[in-house]
């Protein structure tokens, strides 16, 4: 027999014989896995982004069919997806409310004031390490992109000085929220547009000398929006939040803002 | 002698030739799995056990299938096919009868299927001609000394994450100047035991 033959032959013979004894594995020691798992996985978003507190999408399935996970935590979902996971499970699924990041700082390069030159390393935590910043503001975005960097839909970019999420990129992991060393970003529900982007509680006259845009908190889109009793503006010293368990949904809270740090849905729009 | 020759062999597999730091082999995974110094340990146990198992593996089948023949020119060829259906098997099997052991090692088990530290050392064998017992322990020693590096590396890779190093130097630059000085360090160790091979 020519070598080359003998050669083939044997390298054949191997490979058939691990094919058949994997063939054989894969059909007798197969574990019955719960086929809902392999359906669960296939219908969520598979991003990965760990904003449910497991360690991925699989794990997540894995927990949702133990029955140990509700099916709402996932915050990459739809409303249709949350569904149809309620539907492989034969549970209620509890309407998922889409949330998304919102940076509640408005004050950009013109309307800020800076208070020095900060040459250090361009990051947030290190800028608001050095001396608090080169921001007269010591509550507003320092737009050095410490978010932008974590995000992983790349949903954040700065602009103007700014740190701005795009919505419809945005799943609402939190990971942006976790990373900014002054705390002004939080989740809000997605079907909330109006919002007060300021971050400073301090008094009228200390924010003015520091912010064109800062809130001073003068309650009149408290008395515009129905005043104390409607609830839709809570009250942090001399700043409004909006209270997003009941966010106002007047348009013309917009306008009547003094300080103009009432914005309708801030929001940016990829590609605009 | 036979102890000593034994704790020789660990010793300069561990040491003295590392498979990572001295032979440069396995690379792929001492650069891709050591941010962390957990995942470290799962793909270091993952590596000990394939790497034991497939020298075992593949030294009968060198010494009973391909050597009679005269094949020895296709024994990468050969090992390749073993050694990745053997992972493929180890995986299920180790999914039914031992599960907490197959969530442990998870991913890391089908990811050295075909990584070249451990078709490193079935090719060292075939090459050093050593009995059985030898080339499985050479084998084990070898993985431990693949592991101690990975844990290593890991370790200073999670102090690393904290530094605050220029940007061309951030990521993968800086970890593969760190891997060069271990690499550096562990030539210190050349000359620590006289090799038997």
């Amino acid at each position: 027999m020519t070598p080359i033959l003998t050669a083939t032959l044997i390298i054949a013979a191997v490979g058939a014989l691990a094919a058949l004894a994997l063939a054989v594995a894969d059909k007798y020691l197969a574990v019955k896995e719960d086929p809902r798992i392999g359906l669960v996985t296939a219908a969520l978003p598979g991003a990965n982004c760990g904003g449910c507190g497991f360690a991925g999408c699989g794990a997540y399935a894995r927990a949702l069919v133990d029955g140990t996970a509700a099916p709402g935590a996932c915050t990459a979902a739809d409303a249709a997806c949350a569904a149809e996971i309620g539907r492989i499970l034969g549970v209620a699924a509890e309407a998922t409310e889409k949330r998304v990041a919102l940076v509640l700082c408005c004050g950009t390069r013109s309307e800020a004031v800076r208070i020095g030159d900060y040459n250090g390393l361009c990051d947030c935590s290190a800028a608001h390490a050095t001396a608090g910043g080169d921001k007269g503001c010591r509550f507003g975005c320092l737009g050095y992109g410490a978010c932008a960097n974590v995000c992983p839909r790349n949903a954040i970019r700065i602009e103007d000085g700014l740190a701005a999420v795009d919505k419809r990129l945005c799943i609402g992991c939190g990971k942006c929220v976790a990373a900014c060393p002054r705390k002004l970003i939080r989740l809000v529900p997605a079907k909330a547009t109006v919002h007060v982007l300021c971050n400073n509680p301090l008094r009228g006259p200390e924010v003015n000398k520091v912010c064109g845009v800062g809130c001073m908190g003068c309650h009149l889109c408290e008395k515009n929006a129905g005043g104390k009793e409607a609830g839709h503006f809570a009250f942090e010293g001399f700043l409004a939040r909006v209270n997003y368990d009941n966010p106002p949904t007047d348009a013309q809270l917009v306008a009547k803002c003094p300080r103009h740090c009432i914005r309708e849905d801030a929001h940016y729009e990829t590609g605009k | 002698m036979g102890s000593m020759r034994y704790l020789i062999i660990i010793v300069g597999a561990v040491l003295v030739n590392n498979f990572v730091l001295n032979r440069f082999l396995g690379c792929c995974p001492f650069l891709g799995v050591s941010k962390k110094t957990e995942t470290a340990l799962g793909m270091s146990g993952a590596v000990m056990f394939v790497m034991t198992v497939a020298s075992a593996v593949t030294w009968l089948l060198d010494r009973f299938l391909l050597a009679p023949f005269g094949l020895g020119y296709v024994h990468t060829l050969a090992f390749i096919l073993v050694i990745a259906s053997l992972v493929q098997f180890i995986d299920i099997a180790m999914k039914r009868f031992m599960p907490p052991l197959h969530a442990a090692l998870g991913i890391f088990l089908p990811l050295i299927t075909t990584n070249c530290a451990v078709l490193g050392v079935a090719e060292l064998n075939c090459k050093n001609g050593t009995p059985f017992f030898e080339s499985v322990l050479f084998s084990f020693a070898a993985a431990l000394g693949f592991g101690f590096a990975l844990v290593l590396f890991s370790g200073i890779r999670e102090k690393l994450a904290h530094a605050n190093p220029p940007r061309c130097f951030r990521g993968v630059a800086l970890a593969l100047v760190t891997a060069g000085l271990l690499s550096l360090a562990f030539m210190g160790f050349s000359g620590l035991v006289k090799l038997p091979y």
